[in-house]
């Protein structure tokens, strides 16, 4: 389950010391490509979709897609990480959306 | 910035270190190993070693949106132990049981305290979710845990690949490993060593694999792939009910958890005509609330009788219950409601599907793993485990990991005291030895630039113990015979490792990684052919032998390789049972 990279918002977190996908992602998927200094996935088949990266990215450049074997084109889902809270945004293939907001670490 | 790779053994920098408690796995149990043993001693030094980002590394990477035991006002330690030796067919340590139990939930209140939002109901007790489970909002129970390590002072190594244990005799004295960015080798000293790695992924087939994007599309985090398993069998650590697998009922394709629903929801499993199969079927092996094992082979028994597909009934939720099953998974496998959108499925209107999952080894489930005593020391003195890599203890879940963790840093800081460490140098030419070892697909890659790739490997060993090892392809299902021809297989493709190439230090963890499966596999295959009944229909189905027998088989499978030979030695050890 790859995350898809938008390049347009991805900017190799410069600044950083390591990109933070690439810091976060627990199976060293995440990558800096030397040329352009943004980010891909070195091995899509290897991504377990726990979306850390997708939740560390400050540019929210990176989205996760489900494999198209497992689920039909063009569902969403985004997370929108707060200090204490995440709000979630779903959108089905139908173009449904569903929203989803909750407490994720105690004040 | 990063070097060119591959390089030659000879030329990676050695890093040498030296510490009082070394913690290999920075996931749940390494995480509660370190903090205990830094807040008992802070004088000490506490290091983890970790091959991923200790903020996400381990089976929490993603959340978890239950803690499946707790003590609940009205349950005991007693009773706890009672559930759950009759969940794992009558075979459990209950001596670690009971002390396991008896710190669950300190561990989880602590947890609480640190950030973790836990639950309520009405009367401000934790919410329950069925007779154990408690619900939270875990998806960054992983961060909240990581930053009281660090807040403790404890030292953390990301991104270090251990590959094996440091001896000094048969004593552990550390581990060695390798640093995926700085590309070094990593020699970490120590007085005590605690085990924290998890079980084992990936050593069978996903039915979920094709060809493209879905290889990890399995239930257990993909990246625990036996490596604590397997340094404690080069090293000749005594090892437990390997052949006690775990397999579960999982959501179809997607391979998710499912108690969120059946036993959070209370939905019913039925079968493709509607029928209630364990209320209908299994009725007098306890229905709904009969084994995991016997949960997990329902529905495959179903597809097999040709009444299948099977579901978890969701078609009487309320549109409320549906937004909080959903905000459940956001907090596990955020995904999994993905999946729904992308197959445009209301589960009000259609039920969700279920097939069982590819098998996994998994201390925390089931009691596979390291055989230690009540401080969980294994057999190899210096050394303790705790968490998924740790045996005897099945249903410890999450707070028994984290439990199990505060065990063991006690454990190790008792043995410290008794027991200094060593003095001097570590043992150079083991070390040269091990370094070789390491870096021989590097060495491959320059010398011949061809090989096998980890891959590859990952694989073959895949479909071999799917097929031969009773995978889910097969049910689950094997014999004598095609044990024996894994096993012919699997010291076919150990020799073949020599073939291994890597250019990078990416893929020479994924070659590591294969590595230690093989030598995991070997073990659980061995520990399947000496147990000749079936125990646990749906983890190990022995057709050959289908019926349970406790006369000779109601004790502990254990096993040992000798470091010399390689041969695998299996021994029994009885089953003592403490509590009436």
């Amino acid at each position: 389950m790859p995350p898809r990279i938008n390049l347009q918002k991805c900017d190799g977190c410069k600044g950083e010391k390591e990109a933070l996908c690439v810091a976060i992602c627990p199976g060293d998927l995440m990558v800096l490509n030397e040329d352009t200094g943004k980010a891909y996935c070195r091995s899509t088949r290897d991504c377990w979709d726990c979306m850390s990266c997708v939740k560390a990215c400050p540019q929210s450049a990176l989205e996760t897609r489900l494999p198209y074997q497992l689920g039909y084109y063009p569902a969403k889902l985004i997370p929108l990480m707060g200090s204490k809270r995440v709000t979630w945004t779903c959108v089905d293939i139908n173009g449904n959306i569903e929203r989803f907001t909750y407490q994720n670490r105690n004040e | 910035m990063t070097k060119k790779f591959p390089v030659r053994p000879q030329d990676v920098e050695e890093i040498l270190l030296e510490t009082d408690v070394l913690i290999i796995g920075a996931g749940n149990a390494g995480c509660y190993a370190a903090i205990e043993a830094k807040r008992r001693r802070p004088s000490l030094r506490v290091t983890l070693m970790e091959k991923a980002h200790i903020d996400r590394s381990g089976c929490l990477a993603g959340g978890m949106d239950a803690i499946n035991t707790y003590i609940k006002k009205g349950e005991t330690v007693e009773s706890l132990v009672r559930w759950s030796r009759d969940q794992a067919g009558g075979l459990l340590r209950e001596d670690l049981t009971v002390t396991m139990a008896e710190l669950l939930n300190q561990a989880i209140e602590e947890w609480e305290s640190w950030g973790l939002p836990i639950k309520k109901d009405e009367n401000g007790e934790y919410l329950a979710r069925g007779r154990w489970d408690i619900a939270i909002h875990g998806s960054e129970m992983k961060v909240i845990l990581a930053e009281k390590v660090r807040e403790y002072g404890c030292e953390v190594l990301n991104r270090v690949v251990a590959t094996n244990y440091l001896l000094d005799g048969n004593r552990v004295v550390g581990a060695m490993g390798f640093h995926l960015r700085e590309g070094k080798f990593y020699v970490v000293k120590a007085g005590a060593t605690i085990v924290a790695t998890g079980g084992a992924a990936g050593l069978y087939k996903p039915y979920t694999n094709d060809g493209i994007d879905s290889h990890h599309q399995i239930w257990y985090c993909p990246f625990n792939v036996g490596t604590g398993y397997a340094m404690g069998i080069r090293a000749g650590a005594e090892m437990t009910t390997f052949e006690m697998r775990w397999c579960a009922v999982r959501t179809k394709d997607f391979n998710g958890p499912i108690d969120t629903i059946s036993v959070g929801y209370k939905a019913p499993m039925i079968n493709a005509r509607g029928e209630k199969i364990l209320a209908e079927r299994y009725a007098h092996l306890g229905g709904d609330k009969a084994p995991r094992f016997i949960r997990a082979n329902a529905p495959m028994e179903e597809w097999l009788a040709g009444r299948g597909p099977c579901y978890v009934d969701t078609r009487q939720m309320t549109p409320e219950q549906v937004k909080d099953l959903k905000t459940d998974y956001l907090n596990e496998r955020p995904t999994f409601v993905l999946f729904l959108a992308a197959r445009g499925q209301d589960i009000t209107k259609e039920p969700i599907e279920v097939y069982g999952s590819d098998p996994y080894i998994v201390g925390g489930h089931t009691a596979s793993g390291y055989w230690i005593d009540v401080k969980r020391a294994t057999t190899l003195p210096g050394l303790f485990a705790c968490g998924d890599v740790a045996g005897g203890v099945p249903n410890k879940f999450v707070g028994g990991c984290a439990a199990e963790g505060i065990l063991a840093a006690r454990g190790a800081l008792e043995y410290l005291e008794s027991s200094p460490a060593p003095a001097g140098e570590p043992d150079k030419e083991r070390i040269e030895q091990e370094k070789n070892r390491v870096f021989q697909p590097f060495a491959r890659q320059l010398s011949t630039g061809e090989g096998i790739s980890p891959w590859e490997m990952e694989e073959r060993l895949q479909r071999l113990m799917d097929e031969y090892a009773g995978g889910v392809h097969q049910f689950y299902r094997m014999n004598r015979e095609r044990l024996e021809y894994a096993l012919k297989h699997l010291a076919i493709l150990k020799d073949q490792t020599r073939y291994l190439v890597a250019r990078d230090f990416h893929e020479l963890m994924k070659c590591h990684e294969v590595i230690d499966m093989l030598d995991v596999a070997e073990v659980l295959v061995h520990h399947l052919l000496y147990r000749e009944e079936t125990r646990w229909p749906g983890w190990q189905n022995r057709v050959d032998f289908p019926e349970r027998n406790d006369e000779k088989f109601k004790c502990f499978v254990n096993s040992r390789r000798d470091p010399e030979t390689g041969k695998v030695e299996i021994l029994t050890r009885p089953y003592e049972q403490i509590i009436p």
